[in-house]
């Protein structure tokens, strides 16, 4: 059983979760304290030990599924353990048989999903399969299944006021059940599948729609997603040391009276506070107008992660005007979340939807002017496309002054800068420009930012 | 009541119910875990789930004294592990005849006398075991979280002065974390984890009768489940297992007969903290009441 833990361990490494050895060996100290055969228990005990984030407990949940599931079906395989008559006879107790009234059926589950009640959920599902799946000329895609077996049962989360008042699914049925509900479906045809060939489906990596990765036309997600994991890390270890004591003048009077003391009460020997770690403040201006969103909103999620580094962060996104979208990242951790909320709230396209940057300088230094001052950093990041439009290089280079540091970020590779309506040396002229459209690229920028200023 | 190491979940889950706390599934396997493997542990979730709540009952189901640490930024040794009292030392050197020689004052002014204890200090030395209560502690800087490492995981603290200084018992370790950032793994590869969510329904329900026990059933699951809607709505601060708790409490004390859209436009503010939250909430939950939900069960 202790190399079935390692197998877990290591698949969970390749999922992404750092499962080192005091990890397991942790994971192996809590078993020998719970039962085995609790099967709870014993999933709470290694997620404890094993899963240190919410993240790593929603991968954690998903591989053990997979990962025990697939387990407990070699093992039946290798000993040529099925169930009989596959899946329609199991229910066959109840007395229904092999005539299934279709809409009792459709109660029944209705029913047992407001419950919550999980034995008669599972054995609902196989019944479920067994009347509509219609195995062996199933689509043979699990997902498609599961949804066209929700589908025709008519499950939904919201109302459906036109059911008769006694139906359980009038109200709508909880969101949480209903997800169980189809994770048991997905299941139980898994099972019939391999039942049916004989062999276990290849171990698959999870799904990305199983684990809220950014999404858009980004290429590669799961690599994207590594990066910033591990950007995150190293970004929130470093640099503390490089921000150490320099020449300050506060007096620490705590400090200097017990240091005094090794003079007999003269204060010899001053002692000074240590310099808190000076943490830069950032605006962020991106535009989000359709050439440039994704990468934009990627940059956006990456500085909001990284968001105990600095200071203070505003963040701003463009086209025509500018619109504050702070708080939509302080609420939600979400990529793709985000990325709905400023497309749906923002607000930012007026009439032609093409990118403005002279009226967007305009706008912004109005609302930021009073707080923009040689700390702060400002940071860009477009394609400078004026669409012909007047550029107003002037008021961004009074930005720039007033601002400490200006970077702009051009998703573009240089290659196409200054082509066609680029204005970009326009620009560049006021700021440090970089070509970012990589995530090497975006890490190496990242890095430079919050890298202590010398 | 002092309890020594439980020796199965069951008995902590009961436990703990005893004490007022009725823990999930999670909570009382990994409390049962800490006791058992004496691992620190990182309790994570939304405020106002009953992380704090977690460790003063644990602190009462096992008769342990609770010492809690509050973090918050700019917290340091000095005032989290210990700090010579330098008024005392200074004193006493005064105090000091001429005839006493240079090391004997030496020895004397870096003696236990002269320690002050902090937090961290009092649960080590403590000779009966004590809760550690290490309060948000995504609240302190990186440095500090360094600093509990050696505590965390060997139990013990080094004062140049003075030497080592090791626990004499072991002491369970609580820390809370609000997830506002980022903990370093250093430390998380130290706890045990745990991540505490709003309870399902009928575990509210059941916390909420443990506290205002002469709520009417009816009130009381209304009350449950109007908080499950309000927690689904995109809110700034959605309402927490505390202020369920308070919310009918003051029910109660208004002798409420019923929940209806009244009554919970006139408390609602017991739930929902913000001024934008309170237009959302009115506006939604408000009409459901008036509709389906707010004819009278009974």
């Amino acid at each position: 059983m202790s190399a079935r833990l390692i197998e877990l361990g290591e698949e969970l490494r390749g999922e992404g979760v750092a499962v080192g050895t005091s990890e397991l060996l942790d994971a192996f100290s809590a078993l020998e304290e719970v039962p085995w055969t609790e099967p709870d228990d014993f999933r709470e005990a290694l997620a404890a030990t094993l899963a240190k984030s919410p993240d790593d407990r929603r991968v954690f949940d998903l591989v053990f599924d997979r990962f025990f599931f697939r387990a407990t079906e070699a093992a039946a395989l290798r000993e040529g353990v099925r169930e009989e008559g596959g899946v329609s006879r199991d229910v066959g107790e109840d007395g229904e048989g092999a005539e299934i009234d279709l809409d009792a059926l459709r109660e029944q589950i209705a029913q047992a999903l407001r419950d919550g009640a999980e034995g008669r959920m599972r054995d609902l599902a196989r019944l479920a399969i067994a009347a509509f799946g219609r195995q062996g000329e199933g689509s043979g895609v699990i997902g498609v299944d599961v949804q066209r077996i929700r589908r025709s049962l008519g499950l939904r989360s919201e109302p459906q006021p036109d059911l008769p008042p006694d139906d359980p699914r009038r109200d709508g049925l909880p969101r949480e059940e209903l997800r169980r509900f189809e994770a048991m479906l997905r299941r139980e045809l898994e099972r019939a599948q391999i039942e049916r060939t004989e062999q276990l489906p290849p171990s698959r990596p999870l799904n990305d729609l199983d684990r809220a990765l950014p999404s858009g036309p980004l290429q590669d997600l799961a690599a994207v997603h590594k990066v910033v994991a591990q950007l995150r890390r190293r970004l929130a270890t470093q640099g503390m040391e490089a921000r150490g004591r320099k020449r300050h003048a506060h007096v620490d009077v705590r400090r200097t009276m017990r240091a005094s003391l090794q003079t007999g009460g003269v204060p010899v020997e001053l002692k000074y506070r240590p310099r808190r770690p000076r943490r830069p403040e950032i605006f962020v201006l991106c535009d989000v107008s359709t050439s440039v969103t994704s990468a934009s909103v990627f940059f956006l999620s990456v500085l909001h992660a990284l968001h105990d580094t600095f200071r203070k962060m505003r963040s701003f996104v463009f086209i025509e005007r500018i619109s504050e979208v702070t708080d939509v990242f302080s609420k939600e951790r979400d990529f793709a979340a985000v990325s709905e909320a400023i497309g749906r709230d923002a607000g930012v396209a007026d009439i032609s939807g093409y990118t403005d940057y002279g009226r967007v300088w305009t706008e912004f230094k109005q609302t930021v002017e009073d707080e923009l001052h040689p700390r702060a950093t400002v940071i860009v990041l477009g394609d400078a496309r004026t669409n012909g439009r007047d550029p107003r290089a002037d008021v961004f280079a009074s930005i720039a002054a007033q601002a400490g540091r200006t970077f702009w970020l051009n998703p573009e590779p240089r290659l196409y800068w200054n082509y066609g309506d680029s204005v970009i040396s326009a620009y560049a002229q006021h700021c440090e420009a970089y070509e970012c459209w990589t995530t090497q690229q975006l890490e190496d920028f990242v890095k430079a930012l919050t890298r202590p200023a010398t | 009541m002092a309890v020594t190491a439980p020796s199965s979940v069951a008995e902590v889950r009961e436990g703990l119910s005893s004490v007022g706390y009725l823990p999930g599934e999670s909570t009382a396997l990994v409390s049962y875990l800490a006791t058992r493997l004496g691992k620190p542990v990182l309790v994570e979730g939304p405020a106002g789930v009953g992380k704090t709540e977690l460790a003063k009952a644990l602190s009462r189901y096992l008769g342990r004294t609770l010492v809690r640490l509050q973090c918050y930024e700019g917290l340091d040794e000095a005032k989290a592990l210990y700090e010579w009292n330098y008024r005392k030392q200074l004193l006493r050197i005064q105090a000091e005849t001429d005839d006493a020689g240079w090391d004997t004052v030496q020895d004397d002014i870096f003696g236990e006398e002269f320690l002050l204890e902090r937090p961290l200090m009092t649960a080590i030395a403590s000779p009966e075991p004590v809760v550690l209560l290490i309060d948000e502690i995504d609240k302190t800087d990186q440095e500090f979280e360094a600093m509990l490492l050696e505590i965390l995981s060997d139990f013990q603290i080094t004062i140049p002065e003075l030497g080592r200084v090791e626990a004499r018992t072991h002491p369970i370790v609580l820390l809370t974390s609000n997830n506002t950032r980022e903990l370093t793994e250093a430390l998380k590869r130290r706890c045990l984890y745990l991540w505490l969510d709003y309870p399902s329904t009928e575990h509210e329900l059941a916390i909420v009768k443990m506290h205002s026990p002469e709520l009417p059933d009816t009130i009381a699951r209304k009350l449950v489940e109007v908080v499950g809607m309000v927690r689904e709505l995109d809110l700034k601060k959605p309402p927490s297992i505390a202020e369920s708790i308070d919310w009918a409490r003051a029910l109660l004390l208004l002798g409420a007969q019923d929940l209806d859209t009244r009554t919970f436009r006139e408390t609602m503010s017991v739930i929902v903290k913000h001024r934008t939250d309170l237009d959302i909430v009115a506006e939604r939950v408000g009409v459901k009441l008036g509709g389906g939900l707010g004819t009278p069960a009974s």
